[in-house]
């Protein structure tokens, strides 16, 4: 049986930004994804996401100080 | 609470942390009128913003000493206790390093494997430690007889092993027919025979084999040396010495969801790096915990977000992070100075002064706080 990362609870959940997103995002943060952390695009709790370098992954973490919070990957070859 | 309200607390999912907002919804009174409600969010929000750290606050230098004051007081060394039941495991100040440097081997490798709800018993439990845990055969021999004259290699077995361990010595001789070129294999009760098919005189070819077949994996995951079933409240949990997460997932009576390892590098190459990044976060909290130190989880946090920030696990050593730094003169400071600025120099590398250390080296103010902000004249 093959086990998927998704459901283990130290992996929050991702997922692809779309290009309005990204839009939005850059204009909200005023950065550009040269200023964003990095995550790698074989990184296996993105295997199924099927990204390329230059999308952003959007990570939905659970925070003891905040409950929910965001957080924002540009995805990088590796 | 009327849903308009509820809705009106939402709208400032933006500007308010989820928690801050779940807050205020628990402790407003649910016949709360509208105006009352907008003036507690316009406050809540003021409040929020005061409370925020500044620009140019320099958030790192206070989470070093955060956690390097309280790290003075931890334990220096791993105890070993003799007799104990439990495993031992590093603690304090090594444990930190451990996890801070993103150490390849740790050393004490740990896994808690817990079963699904519906396999949770504790014949199961018993069952799936004997099935994960690494055994070579050298553990099932009561006895290596060497015949020089005959040339045979005589290996007898601990019968009740054997059972314990659910193998016979059929399933035995399968393994080893591989591993024993040259010599032919024969089954007796409990003993394996291996007989050498050529005639020489020596010893050291029977020798070299019982070495090679003392170490052979006949049964379990590969690392986990130890497994402790254990009661935790109501469901009964392995703990490993050794670790193999990748191998442990993967079996139908395992919980994937909760089943962990204690070995961030591990964990990063299994689950990725937010699991990495949060695994780091709890290890770490775990040693101050036990140690009855407070330090602010935020510390831990940001600590843990600069060693996953490039999306690759990096330790806080001059292979790591560090070595990341832009400038020659802050990686200089850290550690092995000269080999930096040898290096530098024959690049021909650029230094732009624009971060902390090496203003501070060259006695310039340093761009934090008020120093922070530069001037910009418009020309006419």
């Amino acid at each position: 049986m093959a086990f998927t990362t998704n459901h283990h609870q130290l992996v929050p959940k991702h997922t692809k930004l779309s290009e309005a997103e990204k839009a939005k995002l850059f204009e909200q943060y005023v950065v550009s994804i040269r200023d964003l952390p990095k995550i790698l695009k074989t990184d296996p709790a993105v295997a199924k996401l099927s990204l390329k370098s230059g999308d952003i992954v959007k990570i939905e973490r659970e925070s003891k100080t905040a409950g929910v919070s965001f957080y924002y990957r540009g995805v990088i070859d590796g | 609470m009327k849903k308009e309200h509820e809705e009106f607390i939402d709208s400032y999912q933006d500007k308010l942390s989820a928690a801050i907002l779940e807050e205020v919804k628990q402790s407003v009174p649910a016949d709360i009128t509208k105006e009352k409600l907008h003036k507690i969010m316009d406050l809540t929000l003021d409040a929020y913003m005061l409370a925020r750290v500044n620009a140019g606050e320099c958030v790192g230098l206070v989470s070093a000493e955060s956690i390097g004051e309280p790290g003075t007081q931890m334990t220096l060394n791993t105890f070993h206790f003799a007799g104990v039941s439990e495993m031992n495991v590093t603690t304090g100040l090594p444990r930190i390093i451990e996890i801070f440097d993103a150490q390849k081997e740790i050393k004490t490798p740990m896994m808690e494997v817990y079963l699904k709800a519906s396999q949770n018993s504790l014949d199961n439990i018993k069952k799936f430690a004997l099935k994960i845990k690494e055994t070579l055969l050298g553990e099932l021999v009561e006895e290596y007889a060497l015949n020089i004259f005959e040339q045979t290699l005589r290996v007898v077995l601990n019968k009740a092993l054997l059972k314990e361990y659910d193998l016979s010595t059929k399933e035995l001789v399968k393994l080893f027919k591989t591993k024993s070129k040259g010599f032919t294999l024969d089954v007796e009760e409990n003993q394996l025979i291996f007989v050498h098919k050529g005639k020489p005189e020596e010893i050291k070819e029977l020798y070299n084999l019982k070495e090679k077949i003392r170490s052979v994996k006949i049964k379990g995951l590969k690392g986990i040396k130890q497994v402790l079933p254990v009661k935790r409240g109501e469901e009964y949990v392995c703990l490993t010495s050794g670790t193999n997460l990748k191998d442990v997932l993967e079996f139908a009576e395992v919980d994937a969801e909760r089943t962990t390892c204690n070995d961030i590098n591990e964990v990063y190459h299994v689950l990725g790096v937010e699991a990495a990044r949060q695994a780091i976060i709890n290890e770490v909290y775990k040693v101050i915990e036990a140690q009855g130190l407070n330090i602010d989880i935020r510390h831990i946090m940001l600590v843990a977000d600069i060693m996953c920030a490039t999306g690759v696990l990096k330790g806080i050593t001059r292979y790591g992070v560090v070595s990341e730094k832009a400038s020659v003169l802050a990686r200089a400071s850290f550690e092995t100075p000269i080999k930096h600025l040898i290096n530098a120099a024959l690049e021909g590398e650029v230094d732009h002064l624009t971060s902390v250390v090496e203003n501070v080296m060259i006695n310039q103010p340093v761009p934090l706080g008020t120093g922070l902000p530069g001037l910009v004249t418009k020309m006419k």
